[in-house]
Parts: structure tokens; sequence; C-alpha cells
């Protein structure tokens, strides 16, 4: 964005139902991973399927909310080969084949399956934003480790909530959750200190004020919460992972909401050189 | 082989957006639609402050990532290098609009015209098929195509040029073959510097500025 222009503005096509995509579609896909990881076969593992998929479902009807020819849907289907709108539609609709199956007959290759195409979707989401090249804050590849991490997170919080709920505490989800937490800090923070400084103005601020939100609570204090989980009876337990899993999800999807709707400026205008006037 | 570009001689543009205006008298674009824009850029701290004029609008990118984005298959490529839109088959998502760096495109959810009730001749041109879709320029390709099948030359002979180029003042806008090295486009680039908008990212746009002499 050098040179003489404009300014930039934020981009008006999505919303905050586009937002809710990410937001949904992420915390989904990230529990289904989360539950083909960390979920031992049970009532837990049982209900975070339907829930990953009713979120991941939640999603994908936002964006339909916002397609100007809903009726037209379908079609999303038929770029297989260069839009990862459609990669992500083909994901979504294999991710609902395997979860099904896996819920009736579960196995290892069921969950190798499952953790397989909850990545994908994820990765599809990712790839979404990657490839939109008109807007700075979206094409950064930087962007991909932290859609992903969040993802696993955010999952990863729901699988322990799940897991407590059910009596069945599980320590592969506790560590899970750890790492994700840990990784989507050090991405968030990679990604703004590449990003940010080339918006400026409102954007970067925006991004900037999410830090210490994805930090303090969505990692830190998510992180107490979830130790002192793991060490505490049940009830308490349950009542600590609740308070984490909110911190650590919400603050998730605070950044994705403000990567999509408050830090997208669009790439402007720009002359590398200026018109002369008059004789030279 | 055949590429279609236009050029916009910033030394000439004045902003007087005739362009513009033959634009949307041409496609019956509605209000806030604009698929050929005039900025108006002041550029610099007084008292050294310059105004310029740029014409832009959709850029037939030739590696266009509004086409790479679109679910539907409705973005697509002309082998004349012009980029289109099928608006039976566009879903409307506008990822194609996120993804082009040159803010070229726009979606139009309702009927919407210049005085609220449509004009007799926005009623005539009015059509339900362009609305919830994506829409951009279409370097008048209708006008093209039916001009080469007269034998026509496009950027040469009016009825075959686009509506935008026909009604410039100031001959600012040319239209033409980039392929043909004898062409009006070709003698323009070998005859002045010129620069294409957002080159760093790599979508080999179809539009040219010239702003200096060689
Ligand atoms: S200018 Fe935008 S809409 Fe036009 S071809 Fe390039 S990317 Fe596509
Ligand atoms: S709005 Fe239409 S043309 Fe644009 S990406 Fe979506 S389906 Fe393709």
């Amino acid at each position: 964005m050098s040179g003489f222009g404009p300014k930039p503005w934020i981009q008006q096509h999505w919303d905050w139902r586009a937002a809710a995509n990410f937001v949904f579609g992420g915390a989904g896909s990230g529990l289904i991973l989360a539950a083909a990881l960390a979920l031992p076969l049970g009532p837990a593992r049982a209900v975070s399927l339907p829930l990953g998929l009713a979120l991941v479902a939640l999603g994908l009807t936002c964006v339909w909310l916002e397609i100007g020819r809903p009726l037209r849907a379908l079609h999303v289907l038929l770029n297989a080969r260069t839009s990862w709108m459609t990669r992500e539609a083909f994901a979504g609709i294999a991710l609902f084949g395997v979860t099904v199956a896996a819920f009736f007959r579960p196995g290892d290759w069921m969950e190798i399956a499952l953790g397989f195409f909850a990545l994908l979707f994820a990765w599809c989401q990712a790839m979404i934003l990657r490839a939109s090249k008109g807007i700075p804050a979206w094409r950064e590849p930087k962007v991909i480790p932290f859609i992903l991490a969040t993802a696993l997170g955010e999952g990863a919080a729901l699988a322990i909530v799940l897991a407590l709920a059910y009596n069945m505490p599980s320590p592969l989800a506790y560590g899970l959750f750890a790492l994700a937490v840990l990784a989507r800090a050090a991405a968030w923070m990679v990604y703004v200190a590449s990003v940010a400084p080339k918006l400026g103005g409102a954007p970067q601020a925006a991004l900037v004020a999410v830090t210490p939100v994805l930090l303090w609570i969505g990692t830190f204090a998510a992180l107490a919460l979830v130790a002192l989980a793991a060490a505490l009876p049940r009830h308490f337990a349950m009542l600590l992972a609740l308070g984490a899993a909110a911190a650590a999800i919400g603050a998730g999807w605070h950044a994705k909401r403000t990567i999509v709707t408050r830090a997208s400026l669009n790439q402007g205008f720009a002359l590398p050189n200026l018109p002369t006037r008059g004789a030279r | 082989m055949t590429r279609w570009v236009m050029i916009a001689d910033l030394r000439r543009c004045v902003g007087c957006q005739t362009c513009t205006a033959a634009c949307k008298h041409t496609n019956a674009t509605p209000p806030e639609v604009q698929w050929r824009r005039v900025l108006d850029m002041e550029v610099g701290e007084y008292p050294e402050v310059k105004r310029v004029f740029v014409p832009v609008g959709c850029m037939h990118c030739a590696d266009p990532p509004c086409m790479h984005v679109c679910p539907s298959t409705a973005t697509r490529q002309r082998a004349d290098g012009i980029v289109t839109i099928d608006y039976d088959l566009c879903i409307g998502c506008a990822y194609c609009a996120v993804a082009c760096p040159y803010q070229a495109r726009y979606k139009t959810d309702k009927a919407e015209f210049a005085y609220g009730e449509p004009m007799e001749s926005e009623k005539k041109q009015f059509d339900p098929k362009r609305l919830g879709v994506a829409t951009k320029c279409t370097f008048c390709s209708d006008r093209i195509d039916a001009g080469l099948a007269k034998g026509l030359k496009p950027g040469v002979d009016p009825e075959a040029s686009p509506a935008c180029v026909n009604s410039c003042i100031a001959q600012a806008l040319h239209f033409g073959d980039i392929e043909d090295k004898a062409s009006n486009v070709s003698q323009l680039l070998a005859e002045n510097q010129f620069f294409r908008m957002h080159e760093e990212l790599g979508t080999d746009p179809g539009f040219y500025y010239l702003w200096d002499k060689k």
C-alpha cells in the first residue's frame, strides 16, 4: 500500500453473518477434532459429535443468510478446483458424513477420519481468508495458524466441559487445551505484529485491543481456571471449567469477529507515479 | 491471441466523470453502483498539493483473484481476457468482492432507482437477474462482440468500443488489443511511461495508467 492514494476503507461485503461462520464453524470443527484426539468413548464423546456438527451447521446457516441468492446455495459446490469456499462446503459435507458414521460405529480409523475432516474444515476456513487478496488483514499467511489454533483451543475447552459434565475427566483434553491456547496466543502475537502496523488507525487499534483480552482472559485466566478444575472435586471443577471455556472461547470469537468485521480494510488505491503537468 | 486492455492517460483526465455517466447510461447501473469510477485524489501537503483524477473499475486481471475464489464458477475469463460474471450461476456470496484488490465489484440486493420510482429509461433497462449477485464492468463486451461481428475494430471504431472510452472528452481513455503490436494501445504504451495499480499483488491487471512520455 505504498504510493499515493485515497485511504482504504473497511469492506462492507461480509458482516457479522460471515464472521459467525468463522466463529461457530471454528469452534464446531475444533470440538470434533478435540473429541477425536482426547475424548474416550462414552457419553461425553457421544454428545460432542452432534454438538460440533450443530455449531458447524449454525455457522454455515449464517453464511446462507448473507448470500444474495439463497435458493441457489448449491452452486457453492461448483468450483472445487480453485475456490476455498467450495472446498469448505465439501469438507463440511464430508465432516457431517464421517461424524455421523463415527457416532454410530466408533473405531480407530473413524477417529483418524474425524480428526482429518475436522482439521480440513478449519483449514478451509483459514484459507478462505488467506485467498482474499483484496483485504490485507486476511490475505496475511500468518492468519492461518491463528485460525487453526483457536479452533482447536475452543474445541478443547468445550471437550473439557463435556468430559466433566459426564464425570469422565480427560487428562488428554486438559493437555490439548493448554497446548492449543498457548499456540493460539503465540500465533496471535505473530499475526498482529505482522499485520497491525500495515493497517494503521482504527483497524490497527481494534487488533491491538484484542491482544490483552486474548492473552489475559483467553489464555492465562483460562489456563489458571482449567488447572484449578483439574485439581478440584467435580462440582467445583465443572464451574471452573465453564468459566475457562467461556474465557477461551469468548476471546477466540472476539478475535475472529475483529479480523472479519473491524480490521478488514480493503486495499484502497495507490499511484506509484503522479502524472506530469505542463511541459517537461 | 487477443487481450483487450484499457489505458487511462492521467495527464489528460480532468475528472469530469463523463465516462461514469456514459457507463451508467449504457449499463443501467443502479444508484451508488459505478462500474467506471473516477477518483478525485489530493496528494501532498499544502502548499505542495496536487490533484489527480484516476479512472478505476474492473481491471480485467489476467490472473483474477475474483475468479479463483468464486465458488460457483459464475466468474470466468474469456479467451480475450475479459472477466465475466454469469448472473444465473452467481449465488451472491460476495467472496469475489473481498478478493478483488480494486474494489471493482458491487452487489445490490434490492431494486433501487435514482428518484425512488423508476423512470421510463430505468424501467426499460431494469434486469432482475442483477439483483443479489455480483456485478462489475464488462468492458462493454456486448458492444465489442457485436462490433467484431460487423468487422469493426474495438478501440478504433466507436460502435465496437466501450461506452466510457467513446465518451471521454479528453481522449484520456483508450481501449485495444495489447497483443497486437500495431494497435493503438501498444503504440501508446511504447511511447509513454506507465504503471498498473497494485502490480505487486500479481493480478496482472489489464488497465494501464500513462503518467509521462518516455
Ligand atoms: S479488477 Fe477485481 S473484479 Fe476485475 S478481474 Fe481483477 S480481481 Fe476481478
Ligand atoms: S458473488 Fe457470485 S461471482 Fe462473486 S464469488 Fe460469489 S458466486 Fe462468484
